[in-house]
């Protein structure tokens, strides 16, 4: 194991000398935004849907409505549930997201329109947990944070093919051809 | 074949140029500075004559601004000749968003995650690196969609090509392969996946697995012969050549290689195709192979019978086209085109068929084949590949119909005019 291990790495040794540099630990954690569904980059805080509604109140309610219902300017966050299957149908958080994770992700680096990146992270699960509250995925008390938001099983997350994530690149495998799979 | 948009075009062009002269009139300190004469001789422009223009996806034109913006800004198929498309008429989605002003200098690209060594490049230290110049196609996955709030206009009969088919361009990106720079960074044992990440508003994010990434994606930052315009990435974009619209992320900033897909937002909620049984498709990456008669096309007009040329641009994310047939009888018979070189992979490829037009009523299409031997399917085919009836397609409700790549027919009327057939 260690023999091979080295000999991957050797076959690796960078050919073009000082181009590019090493960043600093700093440098990158500035950047690493990307939560993916197994959360292990969410960064330390937490949030319940009670905070998290009054932030919404003041920074989300002029796009996304009083009831969450949409407006001009942003899309309705809640509603659709049983339309997958219909000629509407009709995604949003509680009816499409396959993860939880993603909410954080989006709210954390795109939102408030044209001020992404300007939450706190106790603010962006205080929203995250409010969305997933008025959805009916979780309670209004229920905390979340790096531990418990990547747990949360979304609704539709069985409505996805192939069912497992370490499938989807094998487009072969999946019987995908000229541009469309099964 | 006159572009009914050109007595329109003028008038707004003086329209313009009337309004701008008496906002200067009324510059505060009446000594509006008197803009210097372009000179052509340092960049230049096109003829006064010509007046080809991208067009937004709502139909309007100039493409709506403003909160309710226009999706995707469409490139003139119906103008186009030969296989590139100028970087200027390339079409343009972004997501509904304008693109970011950056620096080239102050520009970075971070490479890191599971990497032995985590790298951070400027620019200069990218145009340092081996460079590679391929000719690639990019196209919408919504491209062509008969669904969704531009489906009306995409299956109506007075369609033009640019309507139908506009969301796909064809340039000759220039760049570094990015397996270059993942070794130079030496990707670890256990990594299969990488996010791409841009810099613009909502900093688009995609994953990409790691075998597409070191088979031919590109760090590109050049397009046709000079620096990105800006809102096709500038100073940095991925190109992921035959993979939809979507994987290619503008400007480009960091890339980090992990363990498994990390689900962002436009891909896991925005991109999946929905089935008819409600579970939806992840990733369909590539793009099947599809061919568009360009000239004649949807909007145009045949002076009287007589000699033409039928030509178009057939493409596929497979690789390259080996060949294209057309047919001008509805497909009872179809003769194989001429293929105009180059034929490059995964780029548009130009075809010509020599023709008669006898005056008569005829349903012109174009299908073509590519490396891996895939034929382009009629729509009938498409619609038993998803499992629907036909009039599905016509259903403009929020379906979203994805890599849809059904044979193109054109009906040429015995008055010269060109109609969409499609439906």
């Amino acid at each position: 194991m260690i023999l091979g291990a080295s000999a991957a790495v050797s076959a690796q040794t960078p050919s073009y000398k000082n181009v590019g540099r090493s960043p600093s630990k700093q440098e990158i954690s500035a950047w690493d935004l990307a939560i993916g569904p197994s959360g292990k980059e969410l960064p330390p805080g937490s949030g319940t849907a009670k905070t998290g509604a009054g932030i919404y109140a003041s920074k989300c309610v002029s796009c996304h409505g009083a009831n969450l219902e949409g407006t001009a300017t942003g899309p309705h966050l809640v509603g659709g549930q049983g339309t997958m299957s219909t000629l509407q149908p009709v995604r949003t958080i509680g009816s499409y997201w396959p993860f939880a994770t993603t909410i954080w992700d989006y709210i954390n680096r795109a939102m408030p329109h044209g001020r992404g990146g300007s939450l706190s992270a106790d603010e962006v699960y205080a929203l995250t947990a409010f969305l997933l509250f008025r959805n009916g995925i979780i309670s209004e008390t229920d905390v979340m944070d790096a531990k418990s938001l990547p747990k949360v099983q979304m609704p539709n997350r069985n409505g996805f093919v192939p069912a497992r994530l370490e499938d989807i690149s094998n487009m072969e495998k999946r019987g995908c051809r000229g541009g469309h799979c099964p | 074949m006159a572009s009914n948009s050109s007595a329109r075009r003028r008038f707004l062009k003086s329209t313009f140029a009337i309004a701008g002269l008496a906002a200067t009139k009324q510059s505060a300190t009446g000594q509006a500075p008197r803009a210097a004469p372009k000179d052509l001789r340092t960049y230049g422009e096109r003829s006064r004559f010509e007046s080809a223009g991208r067009k937004g996806s709502l139909g309007l034109w100039p493409p709506a601004a403003g909160p309710i913006r226009d999706y995707g800004i469409r490139t003139p198929l119906q103008n186009s000749v030969g296989m590139l498309t100028p970087a200027s008429l390339h079409f343009v989605l972004s997501h509904g968003y304008d693109p970011p002003d950056i620096d080239p200098h102050e520009h970075r690209l971070l490479i890191h995650g599971m990497v032995d060594r985590p790298l951070i490049f400027t620019l200069e230290d990218l145009q340092r690196l081996p460079s590679v110049s391929r000719l690639h196609f990019l196209e919408c996955h919504g491209n062509s969609a008969t669904s969704g709030p531009t489906g009306a206009l995409r299956i109506a009969p007075t369609a033009t090509v640019q309507e139908t088919h506009g969301l796909t361009s064809c340039s000759e990106w220039s760049g570094v392969l990015l397996s270059v720079l993942l070794r130079e960074a030496g990707v670890q044992k256990g990594a299969s996946w990488l996010v791409a990440e841009g810099s613009d508003r909502i900093k688009h994010t995609k994953s990409i697995p790691l075998n597409k990434a070191m088979e031919d994606v590109l760090v590109a930052y050049g397009q046709n012969g000079e620096p990105l315009r800006p809102e096709q990435g500038y100073p940095l974009r991925l190109v992921v050549p035959g993979w939809q619209g979507i994987s290619n992320v503008k400007w480009l900033r960091r890339i980090k290689v992990v363990d498994e897909p990390y689900m962002a937002m436009m891909e896991s909620t925005r991109y999946p195709s929905v089935r008819p049984d409600g579970k939806s498709r992840w990733f369909e990456s590539e793009m099947g192979p599809k061919s568009v008669i360009t000239r004649p096309s949807g909007g145009q007009k045949l002076p009287g019978p007589g000699f033409y040329e039928i030509t178009g641009l057939a493409w596929s994310g497979g690789g390259a086209i080996r060949r294209v047939e057309v047919s001008s009888d509805g497909g009872r018979t179809w003769k194989d085109a001429r293929l105009q070189g180059p034929v490059a992979s995964k780029a548009h490829t130009r075809f010509g068929l020599d023709w008669n037009w006898d005056g008569s009523e005829v349903v012109l299409q174009s299908r073509c084949t590519d490396e891996k031997g895939v034929v382009q399917p009629t729509i009938a085919e498409v619609a038993k590949i998803w499992g629907v009836k036909m009039d599905y397609f016509q259903m403009t409700s929020t379906i979203d119909i994805g890599n849809f790549n059904a044979i193109q027919p054109w009906k040429i009327t015995r008055d010269g005019g060109v109609h969409n057939a499609l439906l």
